[in-house]
């Protein structure tokens, strides 16, 4: 099998480009020399069965950032027959060095200079033609996002892989790597032959907008409106959504399984429509909202407003030992911790890494998010539904900058913080749909295999031993809640929901689905349930601690995975648990004392 | 002898040295950064907050600290 292999700098369009090849059938793989992850696809070229790499995107072939050896640790312990090098057509005065890197190392490569759209606009023209012939190798124009150009961009790669030459040599490669300057002058000599770029570019949408966004002083709250309005949206554009789903989770129920198992034994029915049904269903019910959540988070990231975000910001982050690009990982946070976590690896000072890590598992993820809804739903009207939520995000905040002023004695660092500010680009629908797909197939997935497991799990022990009523204090879980109840108790935090809480621990797609085992029921019915058990004071202490403890098994094995040390691990997890304490401790306590 | 955090708000300047250790000079050459070439200063944010830089295509956001390690001969016009 053929291998192809995608390099290009950060933000080249790489990621676009790979999901347009590949289509839908990307997979992660394990790569021999390196440790982490890599997507990659199979494609057809020319009648070879390809695999197609999706490289770090990196500056330098040289540099010593995780990203960057790990490039280089591919390509020192992988035979490549072709490397795709990605360059934005408008950067090309600086990028063009990445080219000349691989070209020293004699890998067969085609150059691919994306966004065409962006330098014809800017008025950027490269004459791709001559510069094939000094670079010898194809140069085509292409558009990732659009599509254009692309087709050629093909045909080249067919053209070499059907050459048939051997693949490249990795103990070579290895040896090259170690040598090379003199890049520099070739480069700029390149650029000056066959590269026009005027001395201001033409188009300025990009600056217009930033002098409003990056405003001195409105900078900052037209960001945090931006964010509480996007909030606002996904709660009131997923209810109606979610209401219909529950209604028809609950039709299903009524109409198609309760017929189905009213022969079957007590203990299959209940397993099957109070254990499994009521509990998947439950969490089901939230995928809209997550879907939508995606979505809009999908949209902020490929903006380029994140990028803002972390200009705006780096001050503050400053006072406390952490940089802008750690506010990023904080808001990409909000969609899932795991993918946040190994963001991370941008940043080369450990000390900074750590901290950044640190702080991370308190952003307030999806998983959450699925929780508060359902508990404020639950227990508040329409009306403070959108202000308890939005506290809970600042108390989310709260935490991660009280976690990094405390921590930030033991992780000092001095990293330092520059950052490539990309213009403002808009996505295609295209772009915007099959991301947030990924996310959404990413979450059901990750979801499923817990949520079945887990309800399982909590349906046998809220049904066992048989003799004592469900989920009374003779079963099991009610054995484990009263265990938890010295700790617990002064949090007012009752039995079941300590179960919830444990069960939490693995995933918090859980704690809903385990609320809906424990209490036997569904939906409205459920929801109606709670509110008669708990007051507004317990819901509330309950979804403190669920936004500061450790939020899921799959976080904490990034964590220490990402950071190589169990102690790391450890300290993360008791930090959390003991700050989702005493947090719920004075919130619980001082409104008991004011009289609520 | 003047440095890139000294520079005023859209006044235009020719870098002449940078004074940094490997990795951070690898790092400001791949963005851009290299003796010669010609820049300047859109914004900085409030606080001592970072500045956000012009360089050719590119624009980069940098703290102050680090464009204190950039020489540069300010441009008249
Ligand atoms: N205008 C334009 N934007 C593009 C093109 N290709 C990718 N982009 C945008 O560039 C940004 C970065 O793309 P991404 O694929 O995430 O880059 P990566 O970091 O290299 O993987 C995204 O906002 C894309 O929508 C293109 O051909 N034209």
């Amino acid at each position: 099998m053929k291998r192809i292999a995608l390099l290009g700098m950060p933000n080249t369009g790489k990621s676009t480009l790979f999901n347009r090849i590949s289509g839908a059938s990307a997979r992660v793989g394990n790569w021999p020399g390196i440790t982490v992850d890599l997507m990659s696809a199979k494609i057809l070229i020319g009648g070879h069965i390809a695999e197609l790499i999706d490289l770090p995107g990196i500056y330098d072939l040289h540099g010593f950032s995780d990203d960057e050896q790990v490039v280089r640790h591919f390509l020192a312990n992988n035979a490549v027959d072709l490397v795709i090098v990605l360059l934005n057509s408008s950067q090309i005065d600086r990028q063009l060095s990445l080219v000349l890197q691989i070209k020293k190392l004699n890998l067969p490569a085609v150059l691919a200079l994306n966004m065409a759209d962006e330098a014809k606009q800017s008025g950027i023209t490269i004459d791709t033609n001559s510069l094939a012939k000094d670079l010898q190798m194809p140069v085509m124009q292409i558009s990732a996002k659009y599509g254009d150009g692309l087709p050629k961009a093909i045909q080249a790669a067919t053209q070499i892989i059907n050459q048939n030459n051997p693949a490249s040599d990795p103990q070579l490669i290895s040896k090259l790597l170690e040598d090379d300057n003199q890049i520099e002058h070739e480069m700029e000599s390149l650029i000056q032959h066959h590269v026009q770029i005027p001395a201001t570019l033409t188009d300025n949408t990009t600056d217009k907008i930033d002098q409003i966004l990056l405003h001195k002083w409105f900078g900052l709250p037209i960001f945090f409106a931006a964010m509480f309005v996007l909030f606002q949206f996904i709660f009131t554009a997923g209810k109606p959504l979610q209401d219909g789903l529950a209604w028809l989770l609950a039709l299903v129920r009524s109409s198609l399984l309760e017929p189905l198992f009213t022969s079957s034994p007590a203990w299959l029915h209940g397993l099957m429509l109070d254990g499994i049904y009521n509990g998947v269903a439950t969490v089901a019910a939230f995928v809209p909202i997550i879907v939508l959540f995606f979505l809009v988070m999908s949209m902020v990231e490929d903006s380029g407003y994140l990028s803002r975000a972390a200009f705006l910001m780096d001050a503050l982050m400053a006072k406390m030992g952490l940089d802008g690009r750690g506010f990023v990982m904080m808001l990409m946070g909000f969609g899932c911790n795991v993918p946040a976590l190994m963001g991370t690896r941008i940043m080369r000072s450990r000390p900074m890494r750590l901290l950044t890590m640190l702080v991370i598992p308190l952003s307030l993820c999806s998983a959450r998010l699925q929780v508060f809804i359902f508990m404020i739903t639950a227990l508040f009207t329409a009306k403070q539904a959108p202000i308890i939520l939005f506290s809970l995000y600042v108390m989310s905040f709260f935490t991660m900058f009280l976690t990094a002023v405390l921590f930030q004695g033991r992780y000092k660092n001095s990293e330092p913080f520059i950052l490539e500010l990309p213009p403002y680009r808009f996505p295609t629908a295209r772009q915007i749909i099959l991301r947030g797909w990924q996310e959404v197939k990413h979450f059901l997935i990750r979801a499923s295999k817990f949520i079945v497991i887990g309800v399982v799990l909590v349906w046998a022990l809220t049904n066992f031993p048989s003799n004592v009523p469900p989920a009374s204090i003779g079963t099991f879980a009610g054995q484990i809640g009263a265990l938890f109840a010295p700790l617990l108790d002064p949090l007012g935090i009752n039995n079941q929901l300590a179960i919830a809480l444990i069960f939490g621990f693995v995933a918090k797609e859980i704690v809903v689905g385990a609320l809906a085992v424990i209490y036997g029921l569904q939906g409205d019915a459920l929801m109606a349930q709670m509110a008669t058990q708990i007051d507004w004071v317990q819901a509330m202490s309950f979804m403190l601690f669920t936004l500061i403890y450790t939020p899921c098994l799959s976080t904490i094995a990034t964590l220490k995975s990402e950071s190589k040390s169990s102690a790391f691990m450890w300290l993360s997890i008791a930090w959390s648990l003991a700050l989702a304490w005493v947090v719920s401790f004075i919130f619980y306590q001082s409104a008991r004392w004011l009289g609520y | 002898m003047q440095f890139l955090s000294q520079l005023q708000i859209g006044q235009r300047a020719i870098i002449s040295a940078i004074e940094a250790e490997e990795s951070l000079f690898h790092r400001l050459s791949a963005l851009g950064f290299r003796v010669g070439k010609p820049l300047r200063i859109i914004r900085r944010a409030n606080f001592n907050g970072p500045l956000h830089v012009r360089l050719g295509t590119t624009d980069v956001i940098l703290r102050s600290a680090e464009a204190s390690r950039i020489q540069i001969s300010a441009l008249s016009i």
